[in-house]
């Protein structure tokens, strides 16, 4: 028996939104597993909450001085802080025009068996008198934060 | 003085824009002429005000008014004066105020070149419109004054303009992008109005094709202005990011997509009536998402509502009722429109809707990702982001998905047509179209590389059966001219997007494939050897500029046969402090040569960045072919013609016309 002509135009358009829809939501489910990570403070992972091997960001202030290029390559370590505890990075790269020491910067890498963040990447994400909004949480929740003037980002006006 | 002039004169804008939102909408429910009549004079007079508000803010600004606040945070004296005006939208206030101006000039355009429409729906797309205004010189005037003071400590000297926003791709940019945002209000205004009047038949289509094209070819633009600013000014040489502040202008653009093939269906045949509403709906709500995304604050931390509670709650009010209302009303009026046409499995309708279910899903997916780190946040969840990683492998595989269709998409007929006929029709450029594209990376890199012959056979598909195609339309000339000239300029139009697109394929693929790119650490005096290219540091020594001090280098590169010197810069701009990096770029049609100077190391030396990048221009030069073909569409006689009536009309391109 035939199908109506409108019935069979409605099953056609159900039928094409089910397949694509299934189909975009299998690769955005298979594409955000192991592509999103997550942003830990120093002190957090100084209390051993971060499982090695994993890809994660983190960040803070690049303590003074600490700021050591290699002498013949790209290679570059420091440590950042949130003020309860310092984490030590290492890079290969040129980094960013804002990264300054005592400046805010957010990394994403992996941590490896001595706890340094062997970074893929560095960030210096703001201008002049702003800081990535991670890190300005991150000192919000340490001691520091609470004495010190860290604003939580760039007012508007 | 001058600027409270221009504060008196948004305000004045906003009476007229709750004039021009209530009085004609009111008459066409009250069949009164006159006050139907009121919409086009209240319209350029919301233009005139706006205008006479945004040239008085330029004027504080050229003038170094540091005593009006944007001024004093945005601008400097030193700065040159085109970059003064550039100023003007590079903070949220001003930005907003331009936007605002845009809305007017479409506005005042649709008043003005749309004498042929019913007065009626004139009225109610004009009231629209109007009511839009509304909702954005409220947002103004309430939480964004562009015209506040600093009194009665005015500052000396102003804060300078972001260093990374001097620049002239930067200063065309944000115009061109609120253009083609703000023009998907006009579509917005059609759809809506269509609603109230319970007509939407094939008429409001062709009138809304036009304008949605316009609109889609400025966004189009934009983007690939912001892709190109990104790629020299940024120093990092990437040419998309999948950052939330790039996506939330690719979202409207691929919903905007769906639109104008969506109309394209609506117009010829007359189906997917209530669907193209839905996107036209969605489109504008994506922009208007987009343009709040971006200024507010909210994307760089979710507690920017906290610093600002009043703009955050203004931003959820006004798109909650834009949205909720167009839903509501769609959900009350749409089955009163549902359309009673019917086609065939294998036909152009199916093929189109085949492209809406992609685009859409590609929004969807990147909708998904860009907000599903501020939702994590809200939730206190977590911090998390999402990279490029997640959006590369949802989007580049329904791009794949999609240009298999896309090839079939010109050559297909309405209605019903057969798998026969394309196989006829298509065979030969589809084989092609794979020897092609299995060869391309032999002949050019002497090895076989997958993605890149995918590429190949997918960008060879789309243009040898576009090719096909137009042979088969120019037979039907008596001569060769007389069947180009048989042919409308929406055809050319849609055949130069496509091939656009086709560029921008290849553009991303090759790019991504072939690039060499390289950090190193040089002294002066030293050798890079990359495969195919010489990079020597010859000096490094200072420049000044007009408002920045500078290290240059003068590097000497041989590229094959040729040979010639690039100067990037590290700039420190006097004002703000802040450290730029300008990238030197030696670029040719199928290739970029790409220095740029990271930081100074001891001994002289610097971190160097040195990207060789084949076919990089493709990707922008493919965005501009596809705004030139829908501006091209504008061309098109049947959107001129004074005609009021539901015909449909018959092109060549449009094949055999049914019903």
């Amino acid at each position: 028996m035939p199908m109506h002509p409108q019935r069979k135009q409605r099953l056609m358009l159900v039928a094409f939104i089910v397949v694509f829809t299934s189909v975009a939501i299998g690769l955005m489910l298979y594409a955000l597993r192991g592509n999103i990570n997550l942003f830990y403070p120093p002190a957090e992972i100084a209390a051993g909450k971060v499982p090695q091997g994993a890809s994660i960001r983190a960040g803070g202030m690049v303590v003074p001085g600490s700021v050591q290029r290699g002498t013949d390559d790209l290679s570059v370590t420091f440590r950042v802080t949130d003020y309860q505890a310092e984490l030590v990075v290492s890079y290969s790269g040129i980094l960013p025009d804002l990264f300054a020491e005592g400046e805010g910067i957010v990394a994403a890498g992996v941590l490896d068996e001595q706890g340094v963040l062997q970074a893929t990447e560095v960030l210096a994400k703001h201008d002049e008198n702003y800081m990535p909004p991670e890190v300005a949480d991150a000192l919000a929740q340490s001691a520091e934060a609470s004495s010190t003037d860290y604003g939580q980002g760039k007012t508007p006006e | 003085m001058i600027a409270e002039f221009g504060h008196l004169s948004l305000v004045m804008s906003l009476c007229v824009a709750v004039a021009l939102g209530v009085i004609p909408l009111l008459g066409s429910y009250l069949r009164r002429v006159d006050m139907m009549a009121l919409g086009p004079g209240l319209a350029i007079a919301l233009l005139v005000f706006t205008g006479i508000s945004f040239v008085c803010l330029t004027y504080a600004f050229v003038t170094d008014d540091f005593s009006v606040v944007i001024v004093a945070n945005n601008s400097n004296s030193l700065l040159p004066t085109g970059f003064k005006v550039a100023a003007i939208w590079g903070g949220h206030e001003g930005s907003l105020l331009l936007w605002i101006l845009i809305l007017a000039v479409w506005t005042a355009a649709v008043a003005l070149f749309s004498n042929e429409l019913p007065a009626v729906f004139q009225a109610r797309v004009l009231s629209v419109l109007g009511g839009v205004a509304i909702g954005f010189l409220l947002f103004s005037l309430l939480t964004s004054n562009p015209f506040a003071r600093y009194l009665p400590a005015v500052p000396l000297e102003g804060q300078d303009l972001n260093p990374l926003l001097q620049d002239i791709g930067l200063i065309i940019h944000p115009p061109m992008l609120y253009l083609g945002y703000v023009g998907f209000s006009v579509a917005f205004a059609f759809a809506l109005a269509a609603l109230l009047g319970g007509q939407l038949d094939a008429t409001w289509a062709r009138w809304s094709r036009p304008w949605t094209n316009l609109a889609w070819a400025f966004l189009t633009v934009g983007i690939m202005l912001g892709s190109w600013w990104a790629y020299y000014e940024l120093g990092w040489g990437g040419w998309w990011f999948w950052d939330p502040v790039e996506n939330a202008s690719f979202m409207p653009w691929l919903a905007g997509t769906a639109l104008i093939h969506s109309l394209a269906v609506t117009e010829k045949r007359g189906v997917f009536k209530s669907w193209t509403v839905l996107l036209a709906i969605f489109t504008f709500s994506l922009s208007l998402l987009g343009t709040f995304l971006v200024r507010s604050g909210v994307l760089t931390s979710v507690h920017a509502f906290a610093t600002d509670p009043t703009r955050g709650v203004f931003i959820l009010i006004f798109l909650g009722i834009v949205v909720g209302g167009s839903l509501t009303l769609y959900a009350l009026r749409a089955p009163a429109v549902a359309s009673r046409v019917s086609f065939g499995w294998l036909s152009r309708e199916v093929l189109l809707l085949i492209n809406n279910v992609i685009f859409l899903a590609a929004t969807l997916t990147v909708l998904f990702g860009t907000l599903f780190p501020l939702l994590m946040d809200a939730l206190d969840l977590g911090k998390y982001s999402v990279g490029p990683p997640y959006f590369n492998a949802v989007f580049v595989p329904l791009m794949a998905l999609l240009i298999p269709f896309m090839g079939i998409g010109p050559i297909s007929r309405w209605k019903v047509d057969s798998g026969r006929r394309w196989l006829a029709e298509l065979l030969i450029p589809g084989l092609s179209a794979v020897v092609v594209g299995v060869l391309f990376p032999f002949v050019y890199a002497g090895e076989f590389a997958i993605g890149v012959a995918l590429a190949s056979i997918l960008a060879g598909w789309l243009i040898l059966s576009l090719s096909r195609d137009l042979i088969t339309k120019l037979r039907n000339g008596k001569t060769l001219r007389h069947g180009l000239r048989r042919l409308s300029p929406s055809y050319y139009g849609m055949v130069l997007a496509h091939v656009g697109f086709a560029c921008s394929v290849l553009g991303v693929s090759y790019t991504s494939h072939y690039s060499t790119e390289k950090d190193v650490r040089m002294a002066p005096g030293e050798t890079l050897s990359l495969p195919g290219i010489t990079v020597k540091l010859d000096s490094a020594y200072k420049v000044d500029g007009p408002n920045y001090v500078a290290d240059e280098a003068l590097f000497r590169i041989t590229l094959g046969s040729e040979s010639f010197d690039m100067k990037p810069q590290k700039r420190r701009y006097v004002a703000s402090g802040t450290v730029m990096t300008e990238a030197a770029i030696n670029g040719k049609l199928t290739r970029d040569v790409y220095v740029a100077l990271g930081e100074p190391l001891e001994d002289g030396a610097w971190a160097v960045r040195v990207y060789h990048k084949p076919f990089v221009r493709f990707i922008w030069f493919g965005a501009l072919l596809m705004a030139g073909g829908a501006g091209l569409t504008l061309l098109d006689r049947r959107y001129r013609r004074a005609r009021r009536t539901a015909t449909v009309p018959v092109t060549v391109s449009s094949g055999p016309v049914a019903s």
